[in-house]
């Protein structure tokens, strides 16, 4: 066991420097020299060498790379040429907010998703499994960020019930009126994917011989719930955590509908101010935690179901 | 699984490559055959048929032009005289504009998923064919694509290439490569072990022959399945792009810069302005169901 766990980690390394080198091409694939936006397009050449000079852009190319991923592993991601101040810094502020958005909105989807999947696998083929089926269906098909839209209009614009815009300041609860609309227009998608999962899940198990001979013996259906429940928990989880890492990295579009003050919303800035370097640390930062998830969510999966540890 | 009752299932594919030409017609005859007794994929099927028709035919079937603006009938409500779905923020006819922005989502929608099916199953049965250290190279390099979230991968690529409808095209097809190649390629390992593989191998036929007769017949039906349900992924994605400022430019009509730039007028013409979402929205959902029913369909095999 512990020595899958240690080759697993091994195995991330290359992952992590590979996703390290797409970030770090990303400069490269835009358009125009990435220096553009700090150069003034009069600037005498002499200048124009410094500032290629200050910023490394001399160097070779490998060079540039560990130099710049030797600096990212120590927390300096650059300077944002929109705003001037260190990336990491604008990061770290925004990050928090993506997190608490993506939290609420996996708790939600995932309970509703366990509720609704748990429930359609036991009502096979009844209204209420139709119900439930189409609700998943809703879910992976509706874009979200007209999804989000649509309860701006029902619940601020028509209601008046809950704000429309921004994070809002102050205590938790004070902000809590600000979490409800995002969160509840990104668990949706979870939500249809978890309750597709587990019902697919559960009612395989459902079918399976340990099941039928559970109730041959008399157990109450409490009881055979616990069992399959056990039993459906790895493959669930691991939806579960690649969905939360989809959560973080894919909330720029409902962060942008809601103002929310996430990495979203700062990366939907940078991609228009051609703030390349914030662009860069936005990806790099969000793509590593997507990383150290799916390690995260392996390991956990081998710990409750060591059937899954192969080779 | 519950398919089997069809009444005749589909002959496993044969090592002749003669015969196969006949039997993989029956099969798709067999598969429409089910599809059409589905009446909802049928009822699928035919909207988005028709939503395809519609934006062909948009000069022809439109009240007006969808540049015409007239600032005296700005932000029309649904059902106003001459404006059926009322008008945008510059006066320019919904129903027009509709209309025509579902050449571009459709387009963009569908078009990088074709790209990425040829592609991916090309590099998926590449690497599944000739395993070694071709199959490590094509899917390690997939590897490193799923480390990302689809979403940001896209927004981080066309959002790095800059805004345009070319950029957000290849930024698309890219991130739906990886999936397609994986697929494929666990596909074709699968059939490569199957003993009428062998048995063309020792008659002497020629590796492209192996791939192209038998290999690919056996794996394009379970990628073709996998490539519908993206679809639907494709056309929200898409239409996100273009809802970020990602996509085509305006006065270009498509459904999410439409989205996008009636977000203001929410407080003014609320139903108006979420018209083009529901677009997208009766799109994906027709893709999603009648993937789903192309699946059941196409899952006569087994």
């Amino acid at each position: 066991m512990f020595l899958y766990i240690c080759r697993r980690i091994v195995y991330t390394v290359p992952i992590a420097l590979a996703v390290a080198v797409v970030c770090f091409s990303l400069v490269h694939l835009a358009p125009g020299d990435p220096l553009s936006a700090v150069i003034p397009a009069d600037a005498p050449a002499e200048v124009v060498e410094r500032i290629v000079q200050a910023y490394g852009m001399d160097r070779p190319l490998p060079v540039q790379f560990f130099s710049w991923l030797g600096r990212a592993i120590q927390g300096d991601l650059g300077v944002s040429v929109a705003t001037g101040r260190p990336v990491a810094g604008e990061i770290s502020r925004a990050l928090g907010s993506t997190f608490t958005l993506a939290l609420a909105a996996a708790l939600l989807g995932f309970l509703f998703g366990t509720l609704f999947g748990t429930v359609a696998a036991f009502l096979q083929g009844r209204w209420s499994d139709r119900l439930v089926t189409g609700i998943a269906l809703f879910g992976v098909s509706v874009p979200h960020y007209w999804l989000g839209l649509l309860l701006v209009i029902i619940f601020s614009v028509q209601l008046d019930w809950l704000p429309s815009l921004g994070g809002g300041s102050g205590s938790f609860g004070e902000r809590l009126p600000y979490l409800i609309l995002p969160a509840v227009t990104m668990s949706f998608i979870p939500m249809g994917i978890v309750t597709r999962t587990v019902r697919s899940t559960v009612s395989e198990l459902l079918g399976s011989e340990f099941v039928t001979s559970l109730r041959a013996r008399g157990l109450s259906t409490v009881s055979i719930a616990k069992h399959v429940a056990k039993n459906a928990a790895p493959s669930v989880l691991a939806v579960m955590g690649l969905q939360f890492g989809y959560l973080l990295g894919g909330s720029i579009l409902v962060e942008t509908v809601f103002s929310w003050p996430g990495t979203g919303y700062l990366l939907n800035g940078a991609i228009f101010q051609r703030d390349i370097p914030l662009l860069q640390g936005i990806i790099l930062t969000l793509s590593m935690f997507f990383v150290a998830l799916n390690l995260l969510v392996d390991v956990l999966q081998t710990l409750f179901d060591p059937r899954i540890r192969r080779s | 699984m519950q398919n089997v009752k069809s009444p005749s299932p589909t002959p496993p594919k044969s090592a002749d490559g003669g015969k196969l030409a006949t039997q993989s017609r029956g099969y798709w005859a067999t598969v429409w055959r089910s599809l059409r007794r589905d009446p909802l994929s049928i009822v699928c099927a035919t909207v988005l048929v028709g939503l395809v028709l519609i934006a062909v035919f948009a000069p022809l079937l439109a009240p007006h032009s969808p540049a015409e603006s007239t600032m005296v009938n700005r932000l029309l409500p649904i059902g106003s005289a001459g404006y059926i779905l009322g008008t945008d923020e510059l006066g320019r006819d919904m129903l027009t504009r509709l209309m025509y922005g579902g050449r571009m989502s459709l387009v963009m929608g569908i078009l990088p998923v074709v790209i990425a099916f040829v592609i991916g199953t090309s590099l998926g049965l590449m690497a599944g064919f000739f395993g070694g250290w071709v199959n490590t190279v094509v899917m390690r390099t997939t590897d490193v694509f799923f480390a990302f979230p689809a979403v940001l991968l896209a927004i981080a690529i066309s959002g790095a290439l800059g805004p345009g409808l070319g950029n957000s095209m290849l930024a698309l097809t890219l991130v739906f490569i990886p999936p397609i190649a994986r697929v494929a390629e666990s596909v074709t390992t699968r059939v490569r072990m199957l003993d009428f593989v062998d048995a063309a191998r020792a008659s002497g036929a020629h590796s492209v022959t192996i791939i192209r007769i038998h290999v690919v017949n056996n794996v394009m039906g379970t990628v073709f399945i996998y490539a519908t349900s993206l679809v639907s992924v494709c056309m929200i994605l898409a239409a996100g792009l273009s809802f970020l400022g990602l996509g085509v430019k305006p006065p270009t009509p498509e459904w999410g810069l439409m989205l996008n730039t009636l977000r203001q007028s929410i407080y003014v013409q609320p139903w108006v302005s979420v018209l083009p979402g529901l677009m997208i929205f009766i799109t994906s959902l027709c893709f999603n169901l009648l993937s789903d029913g192309l699946r059941g369909a196409m899952d006569l095999k087994r």
